[in-house]
């Protein structure tokens, strides 16, 4: 090991609290808000309500992890909440048809996968702004929803609902769901794919700099249209473990969803402008929401639009903070 | 003829009208009723309105580069703080006046954090998107507030020839026309969505222009939101405005105003106002399922951007070429 090595390994040590100081925080405000339940109500700081976090939010951590690479790349997808929905659609309908379950759920993954890649393909090769594009994905989905039915269509399907409503006991009288499990499983795909392979490394270096990632001859292009394809598959995941949660399908579903996901992507640290963030921070993120969100009905006092207004003070503070640690490694 | 950039809005829009004509001949009658003027395209107009109005407002914001989400929202706050105070005994003018100040206020928020402290405007306005319908819900209490105030009906449904509302629409989209076309300010604001650092080093005072087109934008909506409320006199703090932003965003965007910044075009923005509008009116009309009309508008979206993205410009041949997309981290360096 050579001096070079070891001032590099020590400048590694040295920054890594910098780096991670968005996820910290993120930490520090989760603990911080579970805490303040534990100490005001009798029966917060249980390990049902914690596991509960999981199940509630299931689906909005499957969807966090596809919007992760989406700004990660410097792009942004507000269609979400409408794809997810149009999956509780889509596997609703299919099943009420008659499909087998499992031919359903491969529908609605290939449906939410290739409006995705539509959508990435439109950003790429005709450079339009992504926000624009997502939007019309947006619209394009929910009218989609409302072509398939207006009403709420209801899931009977038995597969469905034992999935559903099957529970796995961690320990004496905590348990899960199974969408807790799969939604863990996409979240440690999505670090893999992120850190170990090639694509996410380019994820990275595209919202770094997309010119000096091009320039390297990093696939570019590829990566662009690929995590709108991830995004919509995330999308429609997130929509199967949403169906599974509430066992119907309706084009209402999730309406506003993408701002809480987008919400819990940027508590989680990852910066806007691409290139810094980690999926660990955005399921994060996605617990300090839950929390809130069982705060306020605990207090029971308190109207549920309060939620929105502490979501809107909570992304301000963390833009406020980010803002802060831009400046200072500018 | 054909490279005009109001070709295309235009012909949709007269398509749009003549397939109406079409389906209804009633469509383009116009009739005089105590001294008011009624009539399919009247109806368009009228509902028109609000959207028009917050597109105007939409259309100077984009053309600093800049983006409002947060309109939707603060036309809900806006209906929902003025039929709260009528109808706890408030004068009208008096509930109007303090709802468009507290509109001001939201406006002067968001401009702080995207001039003064730099945040991206789709996200700094999203904060206030995602509040401000809370807040609207915490004024209105969740309920639904009607009211019966003869002077506030005026704004929103009251005529004068023409429905008052189209009246104030076009009265302020006439007014930044002249204000921003008959002046500098036009071109100062096209310079800050060029490009927001060299117009700075030039000596263009970016901050405050900036700052006041979030303002005007919030003063739009406010005014937009009194309209909506107006119409039907009643505060929904859940509905009011919902989706308003994305029908104001799609009728810059059609008018030919680049998301980009730096090129804007009032005529453009009113042209896809109406487009808007009367899509939603000839899928009523037609008779395709209204369900659909979401369907209509994302293709119309897609469509429009495929046409004015830089890539079909070179396409079609030598059409006013497009400033490319900048990159988000150019945006930021330079904010």
């Amino acid at each position: 090991m050579n001096v070079l090595d070891v001032t590099r390994a020590r400048e590694r040590i040295e920054r890594l609290p910098q780096r991670f100081l968005p996820v910290i925080a993120t930490f520090v405000v989760f603990v911080l808000t579970f805490g303040t339940g534990s100490v005001l109500y009798d029966g917060f700081a249980s390990p049902q309500i914690l596991t509960n976090l999981f199940v509630d939010n299931a689906f909005l951590i499957v969807l966090a992890v596809g919007m992760t690479f989406v700004i990660l790349t410097g792009g942004i997808d507000l269609s979400v909440g409408a794809v997810a929905a149009l999956s509780t659609m889509i596997a609703a309908a299919t099943l009420q048809a008659g499909w087998p379950p499992l031919l359903s759920v491969l529908a609605v993954l290939v449906a939410g996968t290739a409006l995705g890649l539509l959508m990435g393909l439109v950003i790429h090769f005709f450079d339009v702004q992504p926000f624009i594009v997502t939007l019309a994905g947006m619209f394009l989905a929910r009218g989609l929803c409302l072509l398939i039915s207006v009403e709420s269509i209801s899931i009977t399907d038995p597969a469905f609902r034992t999935v559903a409503t099957g529970t796995i006991t961690l320990a004496e009288g905590v348990t899960l769901t199974y969408s807790v499990l799969i939604a863990l499983a996409v979240v440690l795909a999505a670090v893999y794919v992120l850190h170990l392979t090639r694509f996410g490394r380019t994820v990275y270096a595209v919202g770094g700099s997309a010119t000096s990632a091009r320039l390297m001859g990093l696939p570019t292009g590829r990566v662009r249209v690929g995590v709108y394809a991830v995004s919509g598959f995330c999308s429609a995941l997130g929509g199967l473990l949403f169906s599974l949660y509430m066992l119907s399908g309706y084009g209402l579903h999730g309406v506003g969803m993408e701002l809480d996901v987008i919400a819990a992507v940027v508590i989680g640290g990852t910066l806007l402008t691409g290139g810094v963030g980690y999926v660990a921070g955005s399921v994060l993120g996605v617990l300090v929401l839950g929390t809130v969100q069982t705060l306020i009905s605990f207090e029971g006092s308190l109207s549920s639009w309060w939620t929105r207004i502490v979501i809107g003070v909570l992304l301000l503070a963390f833009i406020m903070f980010q803002r802060l640690i831009v400046r200072r490694t500018e | 003829m054909i490279r005009h950039h109001l070709f295309w809005p235009v012909a949709a829009l007269a398509l749009l009208i003549v397939l109406n004509a079409v389906v209804n001949p009633a469509f383009l009658e116009l009739r005089m009723q105590d001294g008011r003027l009624y009539g399919g395209v009247v109806d368009i107009l009228r509902n028109g309105a609000p959207t028009l109005l917050i597109a105007v407002g939409m259309t100077l914001v984009i053309a600093t580069r800049g983006i409002d989400l947060s309109v939707g929202a603060v036309a809900a706050i806006s209906g929902a703080f003025a039929c709260t105070w009528i109808a706890a005994g408030g004068h009208a003018f008096t509930a109007m006046t303090l709802a468009l100040g507290l509109c001001v206020l939201l406006g002067l928020w968001n401009g702080f954090l995207v001039s003064v402290l730099g945040i991206q405007p789709i996200i700094a306005t999203l904060v206030l998107m995602t509040a401000g319908r809370g807040g609207a819900m915490l004024i209105t209490e969740g309920q639904i507030i009607t009211i019966n105030d003869p002077l506030y009906r005026q704004i929103g449904a009251g005529f004068l020839v023409l429905p008052i509302a189209i009246l104030i629409s076009l009265g302020v989209l006439l007014l930044v026309g002249a204000l921003t076309r008959g002046t500098a300010l036009g071109m100062l604001v096209e310079a800050v969505g060029t490009n927001p650092r060299a117009s700075r080093l030039a000596g263009v005072r970016s901050r405050t222009i900036v700052w006041t087109v979030y303002v005007f934008a919030g003063l739009c909506a406010g005014v937009a939101g009194l309209m909506i409320s107006s119409n039907v006199s009643a505060a929904d703090a859940n509905n009011a405005g919902l989706w308003i932003e994305m029908d104001a965003i799609l009728a810059v965007v059609i008018g030919g105003t680049s998301l980009a910044g730096g090129r804007y075009s009032l005529t453009g923005t009113m042209v896809g106002a109406l487009v808007i509008q009367t899509l939603t009116t000839t899928v009523y009309n037609v008779g395709v399922a209204p369900n659909a009309i979401l369907v209509f508008k994302a293709l119309v979206v897609i469509a429009v951007c495929l046409l004015q993205s830089p890539h079909s410009a070179r396409l079609f041949g030598p059409r006013r070429r497009a400033a490319s997309a900048p990159h988000r981290s150019e945006e930021v360096t330079a904010a």
